[in-house]
């Protein structure tokens, strides 16, 4: 992480809502770059308006002001370069796991074999084959999840942003979901902005840390992580790291 | 000793027996209601004269395949008569309504435009159309299927406008950064996620389609059902009257089933 690459670059974005009590401030002043093929982790405690920053990213929510510049030009609305894996697992309940997964270069008008080869490629990424004919309601919570993963994938966005995917998850199989993430970011680079409210998951994951208030969600702290991959969870940095960030934390996550 | 689990209930609900079994209950439950009505009426605790036995009713079945006293027709041109009607305004009510109803919960403008009109039309009882209908239309196969087609118009409107209205946030979101157009999500996302809502509304549909046909043939029609119902009454024979009965609803049970397989077919990932 030598040559910092601007790929993503956030000013002064704000949001905010007209709700029946007023005026809710979700997001406040957000000041931000993303590099190139760096894995940006926001953390932040539950309810702090992350997902209404990573909504804007991705187009599908209007800023109140500020803008969200990709490659140096404003973005507007959904843009195909930036993908979503989304907090709710959000399959279409009515396609299997194939079609979930292929559904973006299907609404591209992709043909088939090519976009079932892509497909089947990163159902065999995340740990699904086999499981293609499945229905959503036939899979558990992880595997939901991977195949959330592998669909965001298959679109081949250049920043992909994931919205506290493993929340739901048990310790266990997100431990899991972690290492996976990871080695897949190894294997085919991209720019990751990934977004968790626990501080492990971010310190295992982070090249850096940004670190958010309350809500609305005010940036306090970046953290740069250069602890070497895959890493080791007990070791002596990474509890510093971790207690550092602990410490300067709003709220028990 | 070993004890088989086959409870295939998603909720555990009841013992859990083998399909065998499941179906030999509902044949019992038939025989059974068939049989306490004809003890009633061979012993004598009510009176055979306004009630036929199942036996009779059943030999009634077979000699109406030929005969056509006392309302004109055949059982089977009864029954193709009333159902060229059923069908015919049911297929146009949901031809009709369950776009109409989808697109108006998509689409605002076409909400807020065909709204009024739909709130005032939607409580005219379907029946209250009959004396108008025999007007513009006489008693024909077109007026009949007019008046079924308000009775199964608006559930079909009803329920496809909920069901796409609960189309979930987060899957219009999905397909928009899967860069899909409006329309493309109208069609790919919102109209499958109304179809188990759509569903239940053709299943009222057929239900109020059945109902009001006969109500239709009462007043305007000369053959069918319900006309048979009603010429059974002029000439005084219980028997044609509940034979008529029995027809409706064992026809009107056979085609909410065959909606079910259909339904099934389509919404199968609900499982
Ligand atoms: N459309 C909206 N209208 C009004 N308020 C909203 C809207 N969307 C979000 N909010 C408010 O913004 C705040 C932040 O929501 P957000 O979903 O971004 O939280 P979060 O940080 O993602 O929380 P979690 O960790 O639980 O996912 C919440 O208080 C929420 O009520
Ligand atoms: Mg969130």
């Amino acid at each position: 992480m030598d040559e910092h690459k601007v790929r993503l670059e956030i000013s002064e974005l704000s949001k905010s809502y007209e709700t029946k009590e007023g005026r809710f401030q979700a997001v406040e002043k957000i000041d931000l770059k993303v590099y190139d093929n760096e894995f940006l982790v926001l953390l932040g405690p539950g309810n702090c308006g992350k997902t209404v920053l990573l909504n804007m990213i991705a187009g599908l929510e209007q800023p109140t002001s500020g803008e969200i510049r990709l490659d140096g030009s404003v973005i507007q609305g959904s843009d195909r370069r930036i993908g979503m894996v989304f907090q709710k697992l959000a399959l279409m309940p009515w396609k299997t796991v194939m079609q979930n997964t292929e559904i973006g270069p299907k609404f591209r008008g992709v043909k088939k074999e090519e976009r079932r080869k892509k497909a089947q490629s990163y159902i065999d990424l995340v740990g699904l084959n086999g499981f293609e004919k499945a229905y959503p309601a036939q899979l558990s919570g992880g595997m939901k999840q991977r195949v959330g993963i592998a669909r965001a994938y298959t679109n081949d966005p250049e920043i992909l942003l994931m919205d506290e995917p493993f929340g739901a998850l048990d310790a266990q199989t997100r431990f899991v979901m972690e290492q996976e993430v990871q080695r897949i970011w190894e294997q085919e680079k991209r720019t990751i902005i990934f977004v968790t409210n626990n501080i492990e998951e971010a310190c295992f994951l982070g090249d850096r840390i940004v670190l958010f208030s309350e809500c609305p969600a005010r940036m306090k702290e970046i953290y740069v992580n250069d602890l070497k991959r895959p890493r080791d969870v007990i070791s002596q940095e990474f509890l510093k790291l971790r207690a550092m960030i602990s410490d300067n934390t709003d709220l028990a996550l | 000793m070993e004890r088989k689990i086959r409870n295939k209930d998603p909720l555990g609900r009841g013992l859990g027996c083998h399909p065998y079994v499941y179906t030999m209950l509902s044949i019992a439950g038939i025989l059974t209601f068939l049989f306490v009505w004809q003890l009633l009426l061979v012993t004598g605790v009510v009176s055979d004269r306004y009630i036929s036995k199942p036996t009779e009713l059943f030999l009634l079945l077979i000699r109406k395949f030929s005969d056509k006293s006392p309302d004109g027709s055949t059982l089977p041109i009864a029954t193709l008569a009333s159902l060229k009607v059923a069908v015919t305004g049911l297929v146009l009510a949901i031809v009709t309504g369950v776009p109409l109803g989808l697109i108006m919960g998509w689409y605002k403008g076409a909400d807020r435009f065909f709204s009024p009109i739909f709130e005032v039309l939607r409580p005219i009882p379907p029946i209250s159309w009959i004396p108008l209908t025999i007007v513009w239309l006489g008693i024909g196969l077109r007026a009949k299927a007019f008046i079924i087609f308000f009775a199964a118009f608006i559930p079909c409107v009803i329920n496809s406008y909920a069901g796409i209205k609960m189309t979930q946030k987060v899957l219009i979101n999905v397909a928009k950064t899967c860069g899909a157009s409006n329309f493309t999500i109208f069609y790919k996302v919102g109209i499958p996620s109304a179809m188990p809502m759509t569903f239940a509304g053709i299943r009222v549909a057929l239900g109020n389609a059945w109902s009001t046909l006969v109500a239709a043939e009462m007043l305007a029609a000369n053959a069918g059902l319900g006309y048979m119902i009603l010429m059974g009454r002029s000439f005084a024979r219980p028997d044609i009257i509940m034979l008529g009965m029995v027809c409706i609803g064992a026809l009107g049970a056979l085609f909410t089933g065959i909606l079910g397989i259909f339904e099934k077919r389509i919404t199968g990932w609900r499982r």
